[in-house]
């Protein structure tokens, strides 16, 4: 069996969700599988160090493919998977990220393989009934729900919840054997392929963030949020907000934090005015930490968090953000 | 310019979600129905492509047939026509077979653009659009959080934000795009586009009748609601008195030194 793991890079760096990724790829190794590890497979500069650490002995570094195209991403991916058949006929799998790159590239493998694809799984094991089935818990609800779930097919493709499972190095690292492929891709394989453009986000986007200060209902205003941004500023974060700021136009889209905006997994939640929807808690329950500020002290989101402040946050931040400065 | 919306009909989720006892589905006896958030931004994308080139907004969704609600808040909207490929009750159709389904109507008609949402709400499979795409043979981008298409109706650019860049895909028409929220703000239906959707004939075809075998997508054997930590948060006051409490607790997380 080979547990082929697509892993996207952050920079120089393995990117979080591909961590975690490898992670759960690792697990479906047969046990005592020494030796075997998982086969990374990297588009681009592999990050070897990362790799090693969480157990990819083999690392496939694909060229002929420039920069970013879901298609021909998967199209690599599919010759590899042939080539990696054994005579065992055992069951291979290819695991990714559920980011929006993962979940693309093999909801493309899926398309060309005529595979089935389980999107943003939490676990995965042989299956209790035996054979070559795998059994698997995935996301449904952007995680408010769990499906379990048999997945019977000649290879398994599977996409990692990114705030659901943890990222764990293995035991020890492996030595890593480098092998150069070239991808076999057509003109329409490459035909969608992404141009990139810097981002107006300064740097620290939503989704990797350290800290997040969110803001809600409670904000009263888009001129309210000038304390969030300036307590994320001090700490090194950004800000983020509920559905209803942007329905009401006080901030863009693309800062909203939930199920239909940015699933986050920063240390510190701070939420503030946030009542806490149901839908608002599928975007931040992947934060270590929840402290959250609001007049309603029987707010889900007071209850559900780690700490709590009853009162107005518009009183509470400038005095903490005054606090903050005292210390220097 | 044509273009088929393809939607699917989800519970309303509010403060939590309840089972059946079998726990096979969400127990909807108290709760409505709607579509995604990311499908109303389709729909609405698609009524502004309209308004602009001219032509046919087609909705078509696989569901029972109370999907038919669905589909006519959606005519409510400006759509056109309205398709329903119709399914048993209680009956949930794996990504595979529904990209089959829906194929048998995209491919009916001479569409020159196909939107879905990025990911049904419910089911989140992230793979519906994609698979449909390559039955018809065309080409996909998905997630965009705009579209902007060329004057001439021949290509269209679909862009989003990711890992703080923006991505964008140049796509030639005919094309499948799968947005997010964002897109574009919805519109509230209109007092005579509800009234025209009232009166609306929909076309409906048995799921059966559109010649899909059975596909091997994964098979669900039950639903579950995680584990809430029902852990009891910790007070650290009222108003600004909270402070140095809330200091004392982010130097203990490890966010200031």
């Amino acid at each position: 069996m080979t547990v082929w793991c697509l892993v996207e890079l952050d920079g120089d760096a393995a990117a979080d969700a591909s961590l975690r990724a490898l992670t759960l790829a690792r697990g479906l190794l047969p046990d005592g599988a020494d030796g075997g590890g998982v086969a990374a497979v990297v588009f681009g500069a592999p990050p070897l160090a990362d790799l090693a650490a969480y157990g990819a002995a083999d690392v496939y570094v694909v060229s002929g493919v420039d920069g970013y195209a879901p298609q021909a991403w998967a199209r690599a991916l599919t010759e590899l998977l042939g080539a990696g058949r054994g005579p065992d006929g055992a069951r291979h799998a290819v695991v990714a990220a559920g980011t929006e790159h993962g979940n693309e590239v093999l909801a493309h493998l899926g398309a060309i393989t005529g595979l089935p694809m389980a999107a943003n799984c939490v676990a995965v094991s042989a299956s209790a009934s035996g054979g070559t089935a795998l059994d698997l818990v995935r996301q449904r609800w952007a995680g408010l729900l769990l499906e379990e779930a048999v997945l019977e097919a000649p290879a398994a493709l599977l996409t990692v919840a990114t705030d659901a499972v943890g990222a764990a190095p293995a035991a020890a690292p492996v030595s890593v054997t480098v092998h150069e492929v070239a991808a076999a891709v057509s003109g329409a394989d490459l035909a969608v392929r992404a141009v990139e453009t810097p981002g107006g986000t300064g740097g620290v986007s939503l989704a990797t963030a350290r800290v997040v200060v969110g803001g809600g209902r409670g904000v009263g205003s888009a001129e309210g949020f000038a304390p969030l941004e300036e307590l994320a500023a001090l700490l090194g974060g950004v800000v983020g907000v509920s559905r209803v700021v942007t329905s009401e136009g006080w901030r863009p889209h693309s800062m909203q934090v939930g199920q239909t905006g940015t699933k986050i997994t920063p240390d510190l939640y701070l939420a503030c005015g946030i009542s806490g929807a149901i839908q608002h808690f599928a975007g931040c329950s992947g934060a270590r930490h929840i402290i959250a500020i609001n007049t309603d002290a029987s707010a889900p989101m007071m209850t559900r968090a780690d700490y709590a402040v009853a009162g107005d946050l518009h009183e509470v931040l400038p005095a903490l953000i005054e606090a903050l400065r005292a210390r220097g | 310019m044509d273009i088929l919306v393809c939607v699917k009909r989800v519970p309303t989720v509010g403060g939590a979600i309840t089972l059946t006892a079998d726990s096979r589905a969400i127990d909807t006896k108290a709760s409505g129905f709607t579509i995604s958030p990311h499908e109303e931004c389709a729909v609405e994308e698609a009524v502004r492509l309209v308004e602009r080139f001219g032509g046919s907004v087609t909705i078509v969704s696989l569901g029972p047939v109370e999907a038919q609600e669905q589909l006519r808040a959606c005519l409510a909207l400006g759509a056109s026509a309205a398709v329903l490929v119709e399914t048993a009750p209680g009956v949930e159709t794996g990504p595979m077979a529904t990209a089959a389904a829906l194929y048998s109507v995209a491919a009916s008609g001479a569409f020159d653009l196909i939107l879905l949402g990025n990911e049904a709400s419910d089911t989140g499979g992230y793979q519906v659009g994609i698979r449909l795409a390559h039955l018809l043979g065309r080409p996909v981008a998905t997630g965009a959080k705009a579209i902007a298409v060329t004057d001439d109706g021949s290509s269209l650019s679909a862009s989003r934000s990711y890992r703080g860049v923006t991505e964008t895909f140049t796509l030639p028409l005919p094309c499948l795009v799968t947005v997010k929220e964002g897109i574009n703000l919805p519109r509230y239906p209109s007092l005579p586009g509800r009234l025209r959707a009232k009166r609306a004939a929909i076309k409906r075809i048995p799921v059966a009748a559109t010649g899909t075998a059975p596909a091997g997508d994964v098979r669900m054997t039950r639903l579950r609601v995680p584990d809430a930590p029902r852990k009891q948060a910790t007070v650290l006051g009222h108003g600004a008195a909270a402070v140095p409490a809330l200091v004392a607790v982010l130097a203990e997380i490890g966010v200031i030194s």
